[in-house]
């Protein structure tokens, strides 16, 4: 064995040596044997950085993570809708508001499709945002501080799927239902479910300098099921497509029934039109109620809203708003080139791919040439908007991203590959195999005007022999390919987190400039922040107990806390006085019930601890901060509750 | 029997516990008797660091860093020293005391030990100035390790802190 790495070492040391000779002058750009080093290709020396962000959506683990490519590397983990212990998220008293729901507090849900905001069609690198599919929530991720800003729940909705795609200007984030169900819920019989249940699509106003989110209107469609979505650009701006499947309308096996018809729609929206019926006092005020989560970054706290109304708008009452685009096969994806002209449905069933003109959908809308309709909704010829198919070969096409090129590349589940074509000609260029059962795929800005076609991130549902093992629950395998060239290379292959669905990408320079260093000491407006450590107190409310608390390297301000009893809720408000880049402190304390908090400098964080035994409790700092890091604890003493012992706190005394 | 007597005992603390707020003195600390090395210390201390470097004057020592020079006036800027005084609290109090060592230094005095140059340097960049002053170094050592936090202060803010310590 010892032997054997030996060789492997040198065989890899000598392959090192001979492709680092051979593109000393030319770079990589020929395909020859010592040219092609994918090793150099994805090779981020150390200090160096990434040429790009990538921000894989954690799927059931309820976040997202943040990459760099081409290194594979992981940044970090941005916790969104899910309690995340590392940073105290969803357990400080600060940030659980964030996770309020009409259904109470959850602290869980599954994120699938992360889009950057847009301006022009462009990426703008301002918000980041994603869905929660499970109870149906949209946030916002601010991409200055990395932090989720805000989560707004979507009413009439379950299986937030088809979301949380963006308007080329961020005017809309739209939050489509993948499970039809009654509007409103009530108590009924399941296998009534057609033609009474609603399929909602939802769009939510981006507020465009602070990006506040509202519903807008939520358009009350047909019971589908409503798969995937993205805007038109371009001259289709204005517009938005969504595949759905199940027109079948089947309540139960769909795995059976909901495969029946030889054709699915993709339900073409003009939600322009709709903003201006709306806008002219359209549409029905529904009584609702959902949660509306906002962070401040000023008080470093979360507030819950809970709202009680939303609009409705029942589709057939906008003559000219809403079409369906008939597609063979259950399609899965929905995608919409850079020029805004080709609409692509990936019938999952299906082995083509159908591609949909806009050109050809509006000149047949005008021409009124329909196929029938369904619930009032015109349907439109199959034929006459169809601009071409890409006979691929490949099984189960599922997601479609672009390059700035002309080319399409696109992932077949069935088959583990991604498949690159041409656009216009829908001739398949290319196809390389992916490990294994590719689902999504993403190419910086590559849902955009603009994408940046260098590199390409597939992201499998399967690992299996892809690392080493780690018992039968493995992380998901992503692979990089290299798409600069005419034909694909596979140059990487790294583990995920949780289940990425879909992912966003873009430039370094977009985000790295502008991304936030420290919370200024000076705009904490944290109602129980302190700005200098003689504000240091204990206060007593009854059996409530406000400990505020200042940290520096490497001490507590106060650290020596007594007359807490037995009973009593604890809070420690701290508030971190540092000022400098990277020096977090951490709050732990035995026996919290909650987890420990990491406190960025110059923010406050709040952790609630009700101790149940009488004794003298340590508590720490969980991030070693300095190197008198060891030093940083403190004492807190509880009395019995019947105790007179006074409050007292003392540092260095 | 056995039961009996342990049942009592918890009583008992739990009547000592009970009973709160009661002081327990025992012993405060221990001690070693332990031979100071105090010759060994001597024979490792370089001859330059005799004096602790809080205490050492280091006056023509301008410090490493941006500020290269600065001329105080000889009257004292009120405004400044209102401004340096707030700072001073939210941003320096964590670690320092006017009057007394702390977690760093005391301010008192300061401008009869270092120069004006010298403390603004220190306040805009202690990591440099950690690793390039050999004062700065040796103040790391006195003070057990715990480094000067950079509280990324403006030129200006570090300024007003000089004239506030004039005040001291």
């Amino acid at each position: 064995m010892k032997k054997y790495r030996f060789y492997i070492m040198t065989l890899i040391g000598a392959a090192l040596v001979f492709s680092g000779c051979g593109n000393g002058s030319e770079k990589a750009s020929s395909n020859g044997a010592l040219g092609s080093s994918a090793a150099e290709k994805v090779y981020v020396a150390p200090g160096e950085q990434d040429d790009y962000y990538a921000f894989l959506s954690g799927g059931y683990s309820g976040n997202i993570t943040v990459y760099g490519l081409p290194s594979g590397r992981m940044f970090k983990e941005i916790p969104v809708f899910s309690q995340f212990p590392t940073s105290g998220y969803g357990y400080s008293e600060e940030t659980k508001p964030m996770l309020n729901t009409s259904f109470g507090f959850v602290p869980w849900d599954d994120a699938h499709h992360p889009d950057i905001s847009q301006t022009n069609g462009e990426l703008d690198g301002r918000w980041i945002f994603i869905n929660g599919n499970n109870t149906p929530r949209i946030a916002r991720v601010d991409l200055s501080t990395f932090e989720t800003a805000e989560i707004i729940e979507v009413p009439n909705s379950a299986g937030n799927h088809s979301s949380s795609f963006i308007t080329e200007n961020t005017e809309y984030v739209v939050a489509g239902t993948r499970f039809a169900v009654p509007v409103p819920q009530r108590d009924m019989p399941i296998n009534e479910y057609k033609s009474n249940f609603k399929g909602a699509l939802t769009f939510i106003s981006v507020e465009p300098e602070h990006g506040a989110l509202d519903i807008k209107f939520q358009l009350l469609m047909p019971g589908f099921n409503y798969d995937l979505s993205h805007p038109g650009r371009g001259d289709s701006h204005g517009w938005f497509f969504f595949t759905t499947y199940n027109t079948e309308e089947a309540n139960s096996l769909l795995e059976v029934n909901a495969s029946q018809n030889d054709k699915d729609f993709i339900a073409a929206i003009n939600w322009k039109k709709i903003e201006e019926y709306v806008n002219n006092g359209g549409g029905t005020k529904m009584p609702a109620n959902y949660a509306h989560n906002v962070y401040s970054e000023e008080t470093h706290t979360g507030t819950t809203t809970m709202k009680k109304e939303v609009l409705t708008v029942d589709p057939t009452e906008v003559p000219g708003a809403v079409f369906f685009l008939p597609t063979p096969k259950s399609p899965h994806g929905c995608d919409v080139d850079p020029t805004g002209q080709y609409i692509i449905g990936n019938g999952k069933l299906s082995a083509d791919l159908t591609v949909h003109s806009f050109d050809k959908m509006i000149a047949a809308i005008e021409g009124e040439k329909f196929d029938g309709e369904a619930y009032g909704i015109p349907i439109l010829n199959f034929e006459d908007v169809l601009a071409g198919t890409v006979k691929s070969g490949g099984l189960g096409p599922l997601h479609t991203e672009f390059d700035a090129k002309g080319n399409a590349y696109t992932t077949f589940f069935i088959s583990s590959e991604v498949v690159k074509w041409k656009l216009g000609t829908w001739e398949v260029i290319d196809r390389k195999p992916t490990f294994y059962s590719v689902g999504h795929l993403m190419i910086p800005g590559g849902n955009s005007r603009k994408p940046f076609g260098k590199y390409v991130v597939a992201m499998n549902k399967i690992t299996k022999d892809r690392y080493l093992p780690t018992g039968p629950e493995m992380e998901h395998s992503a692979q990089i390919y290299d798409i600069s060239g005419e034909k694909m290379e596979l140059i990487y292959d790294f583990p995920t987190h949780g289940e990425p669905h879909y992912a966003a990408g873009c430039p370094a320079e977009l985000l790295a400039p502008k991304s936030k260093k420290i919370y200024r000491l000076d705009d904490n407006k944290h109602a129980y922040g302190i700005t200098n450590p003689s504000e240091a107190r204990v206060e007593r409310n009854g059996k409530e107990v406000h400990i505020y608390m200042s940290t520096i390297r490497s001490h507590f301000t106060p650290d020596n806390i007594e007359g807490i009893k037995v009973g009593d809720k604890v809070y420690f408000h701290i508030t971190n006085h540092e000022q400098d880049f990277d020096v977090p402190h951490g709050f732990s304390i035995i026996g919290q019930n909650t987890s420990e908090l990491l406190i960025m400098p110059g923010q406050t964080k709040t952790s609630i601890w009700e101790p149940k035994q009488v004794g003298v409790w340590p508590f720490y700092c969980t991030d070693f901060c300095s190197a008198l890091h060891q030093e940083m604890q403190g004492y807190i003493r509880v009395s019995p509750p019947s105790s007179n012992l006074e409050l007292s706190w003392s540092l260095g005394e | 029997m056995k039961i009996n007597s342990t049942i009592f005992i918890v009583l008992l603390s739990i009547l000592f516990i009970a009973c709160g707020g009661k002081e327990e003195k025992k012993k405060d600390g221990f001690s070693v008797d332990r031979k100071k090395a105090t010759e060994k210390v001597e024979e490792t201390t370089p001859a330059t660091n005799e004096v602790p470097a809080s205490e050492r004057i280091t006056l023509d020592n301008k410090g490493v860093g941006q500020i290269k020079e600065i001329t105080l006036d000889p009257e004292i800027n009120q405004e400044m020293v209102t401004a340096g005084a707030a700072l001073f609290k939210t941003n320096c109090t964590a670690c320092h005391k006017t009057d007394k060592r702390f977690i760093g230094p005391k301010m008192q005095g300061i401008l009869d030990r270092r120069s004006p140059e010298w403390v603004m340097n220190m306040i805009l960049d202690p990591k440099l100035m950690t690793e390039e002053d050999q004062c700065a170094k040796d103040l790391l050592v006195e003070f057990n390790g715990a480094a000067m936090a950079n509280q990324n202060l403006t030129v200006e803010q570090s300024r007003q802190l000089v004239e506030f310590f004039r005040t001291l």
